[in-house]
């Protein structure tokens, strides 16, 4: 790709928030090269970017939690520059983040007056946002997630903000909760005011937004209007010059594999889960296609030994096994690659250390660890992978992606047989994600076994031979990839029969 | 189970367990009477005041491994300054000996505050200097203490069970009462329990965290007082045991250590039950020195009671 073709005019007179130029490094990480940002009164703006790109960077300079080492913001036509998030707020400047910023020790209401909150119209929206009635009282501790995130965008929109950021709220929100949120902001661009929308889902930006800035690297690389067929080019900005070589490797889905049984497992029970029967053959993909807690969490907690069976058993290798550690599920040959990368990562060692992990028994004699064996395996896993070792001083301080392929390169380096991937992707771009796909993809070729959930029906097909579908703990559906196709398990995932059975 | 009980269920406990304690105490002595509750409050008192210093660091998120030679440092103070004068001087001493010493607590947050380092190094560093400081300003064990003075806290002026050292510990209420229900006070449980949650509701970190340890200051500065009042005497090594008592105390009195959980009822309680056990031991004419064993014994009972509260309300 060339030139990058601007869709809207560089002189924008109705411009309610511009940033240009924008610029922010990290040590010698440069987090926003040149970023700009021009977000009209009364829209819907998405703002999109693979993982890194420098959105969070941006979003955080917006709301004063980051100053910008250059450029410039003006809101409403003067220049601004904000010291703290305080102060973005009172020039009517809130976002909302993916996590919610409710202090979970302080009730609600003290909450309120942490932020000086005014409290009747904050009730006024917990009406809009199905949430009448709700006790103040409440500590956020004890409440659930999506409900701590409309609390969290009620909070922030009983300031009445001018300019409202959504941070990936919906991440963490069902279906029905996000129907509402997206009322909310539309209610909102009616008033004439305006709402940044931070999403990695492209189907939501298109149903919601009117225009979207795309960055890449830290730059705005175009603005593009996503309604009128505007998905596909979004996706072209976003990957820049590696867009036809990831379209290249989201081939057509792969026919089922024969190769002999890596697991087995039998009747299991364990919490919803209730008496599951499957195997998982070497060479395969193995997709597990549910609803949010339908038993895969049981499922794949008992193969990599984080959870004993109440009943049942899982053979590995002909044998019967009972895991009473995850180090017995390793002994085994499975691997877990859970959805939280920090949970298997240890968030302030190196990418280095952090891969050779699991290797230490390998490459040690006497006790003693051969750094140069670990070395050269590690650097191999690294390249393997295409890890971004910028920052590799501490992984924590990686992208989310990144973060993902340290947690499969040290299975890589350690040596597995079967690679239990739970939602391996959640949280990360379209990029990241198909390399993801295409390595799971390629380790079964060369023998693996893999299983894997997603979260993401529409995933199914790229990246397995075979799905299986649970719904209420029970395995309801059994289907090749090649008939996965979203709508087929999202019927089964709600635990109707597919259309030819139903007739 | 109603919320109250489930909020406050541990501080309601802590105080049950004292009252058991009590009753104990009364079955095994019979004559037990207004003087042996009277030696109690005395002995609690400069321990309730470093669990209530405590308090304030640890809701805040940090810990204060200088409360003890803080409280030291006020004790010599007040002995230097005090030593052969009147009511009225020595209370005009104790004021400036507050404000000296709750701007050291100050200083333990600024300097915590600034150069990042974590509170548990800076406040051991910051301990060996306030207590060379103590040892600067009286080398050794010095009495002196005027006598209009020490009778604040010792005697009853109003009745023989509501001793002096008892409604001196009202000064905790009066600070903690209108902070905890004003801003910064909400500011200092934020801070503890999430702090980017409470930076990104607008709470200035720094600031909040020096005023927690400022407060701290504050409270050790009471208990170094209270130590001249009950003791009558200078010492520049008193507050070595106060440093983990506070600890203990809250721990004891429901205080979480990973910050913003708790309150101040609590831990002054605990500071009374763990006054009593060595009385008891005296009462039951066992060595008092099992009393350490018995305190580390309890702590992690009750601790473990705790934990295991909580995981039968999730199940």
């Amino acid at each position: 790709m060339a030139a990058v073709p601007n869709d809207t005019p560089i002189a924008d007179s109705a411009a309610l928030l511009e940033g240009s130029g924008l610029v922010k490094h990290f040590g010698p990480v440069v987090a926003l090269r040149s970023a700009d940002l021009r977000v009209r009164g009364g829209e819907i703006h998405a703002l999109m970017g693979a993982n890194g790109a420098g959105k969070s960077t941006l979003v955080k300079i917006l709301t004063g939690a980051l100053t910008a080492d250059g450029g410039t913001i003006t809101l409403g036509g003067r220049q601004r520059s904000f010291r703290s998030t305080a102060e973005a707020r009172r020039a009517g400047l809130i976002c909302v983040y993916q996590d919610p910023s409710l202090v979970p020790d302080l009730t609600v209401l003290q909450n309120l007056k942490l932020t000086a909150t005014p409290i009747s119209i904050f009730k006024r929206y917990l009406v809009e946002l199905g949430l009448e009635g709700f006790d103040l009282q409440s500590l956020p501790r004890e409440l659930a997630r999506p409900t701590l995130s409309l609390l969290d965008l009620a909070r922030a929109l009983a300031f009445e903000p001018q300019l409202l950021l959504l941070d990936e709220i919906t991440a963490s929100l069902p279906a029905d909760l996000t129907v509402r949120v997206f009322n909310v902001a539309r209610h909102w661009r009616a008033e004439g005011r305006s709402v940044i929308f931070i999403s990695h889902r492209l189907a939501e930006v298109s149903a919601l937004c009117d225009r979207a800035t795309v960055l890449r690297d830290g730059k705005t690389v175009g603005v593009v209007e996503p309604a009128q067929g505007g998905e596909e080019r979004i996706v072209k900005l976003m990957l820049g010059p590696v867009a036809d070589l990831v379209a290249a490797e989201a081939a057509s889905p792969s026919a089922p594999a024969t190769g002999a049984v890596a697991v087995e497992v039998r009747n299991l029970k364990a919490g919803t889960l209730n008496d599951v029967t499957f195997s998982l053959r070497f060479g395969e993909v193995l997709g597990v296609a549910a609803l949010e807690g339908q038993g895969q969490q049981e499922l794949f907690d008992c193969l990599a030994g984080v959870r004993r069976p109440e009943s049942g058993q899982i053979v590995v290798g002909g044998k019967a096994r009972s895991f009473r550690h995850p180090a017995d599920a390793i002994r085994a040959g499975l691997v877990l690659i859970p959805a939280d990368r920090l949970q298997a990562l240890l968030r302030q060692r190196s990418v280095r250390e952090n891969i050779a992990l699991p290797l230490v028994n390998r490459v040690s004699r006497w006790g003693l660890i051969n750094p140069r064996a670990e070395k050269r395996r590690v650097e191999k896993a690294v390249k393997r992978l295409q890890i971004d070792t910028r920052v590799q001083s501490e992984v924590r301080r990686l992208s989310g992606g990144n973060q993902q392929k340290v947690g499969i390169a040290r299975w890589l380096v350690g040596g597995f047989q079967t690679l239990l991937c739970f939602d391996p992707t959640r949280g990360i771009d379209i990029g990241t994600k198909r390399q993801i796909y295409a390595l799971v993809k390629e380790l079964a070729a060369n023998g693996s076994a893999v299983l894997l959930f997603t979260s993401e029906l529409p995933e199914i097909q790229l990246a397995c031979n075979r799905v299986i579908v649970l719904f209420g703990g029970k395995l309801v559906d059994e289907m090749p990839a090649s008939e996965a196709d979203e709508k087929a398990l999202l019927r089964a995932a709600h635990g109707l029969p597919s259309e030819e059975e139903g007739e | 189970m109603p919320r109250a009980l489930r909020r406050f269920g541990w501080t309601i406990a802590v105080y049950a367990l004292f009252a058991l304690l009590m009753v104990t105490t009364v079955v095994i002595k019979p004559n037990y009477g207004s003087f042996e509750w009277n030696t109690l409050t005395l002995a609690a008192l400069p321990l309730a005041f470093a669990a209530a210093a405590q308090t304030m660091v640890v809701l805040s998120g940090g810990i204060d491994l200088s409360i003890g030679p803080l409280m030291a440092l006020a004790n010599v103070l007040a002995l230097k300054a005090m030593l052969g004068h009147d009511l009225n001087y020595s209370l005009g001493v104790a004021l400036i000996v507050l404000l000296e010493v709750t701007l050291a607590g100050a200083l333990n947050g600024a300097i915590i505050v600034i150069t990042r380092v974590p509170d548990i190094v800076i406040t051991l560093a910051t301990s060996f200097i306030w207590a060379g400081l103590a040892l600067l300003v009286l080398a050794k064990p010095t009495p002196g203490i005027p006598l209009d003075f020490q009778n604040l806290a010792q005697g009853s002026t109003y009745s023989l069970w509501v001793p002096n050292a008892l409604l001196l510990l009202l000064v905790i209420p009066v600070v903690w009462i209108p902070l905890r229900r004003s801003r910064a006070g909400l500011a200092i449980y934020a801070v503890g329990s999430d702090r980017n949650a409470a930076f990104r509701s607008g709470v200035n970190l720094g600031l909040t965290r020096v005023l927690a340890y400022a407060v701290g200051g504050f409270f050790a500065a009471c208990g170094g007082l209270a130590l001249s009042m009950t003791t009558g005497v200078g010492s520049p090594l008193a507050g070595t045991y106060y440093t983990l008592s506070a600890v203990s105390a809250i721990v004891l009195g429901g205080v979480s250590l990973a910050g913003g959980r708790g309150g101040m009822l609590g831990p002054v309680a605990a500071a009374y039950i763990l006054s009593l056990i060595p009385a008891v031991l005296i009462y039951l004419g066992i060595d008092p020195n099992y009393g350490q064993m018995i305190q580390g014994v309890l702590i992690v009972l009750v601790v473990m009671i705790g934990g295991l509260g909580a995981v039968l309300r999730r199940a």
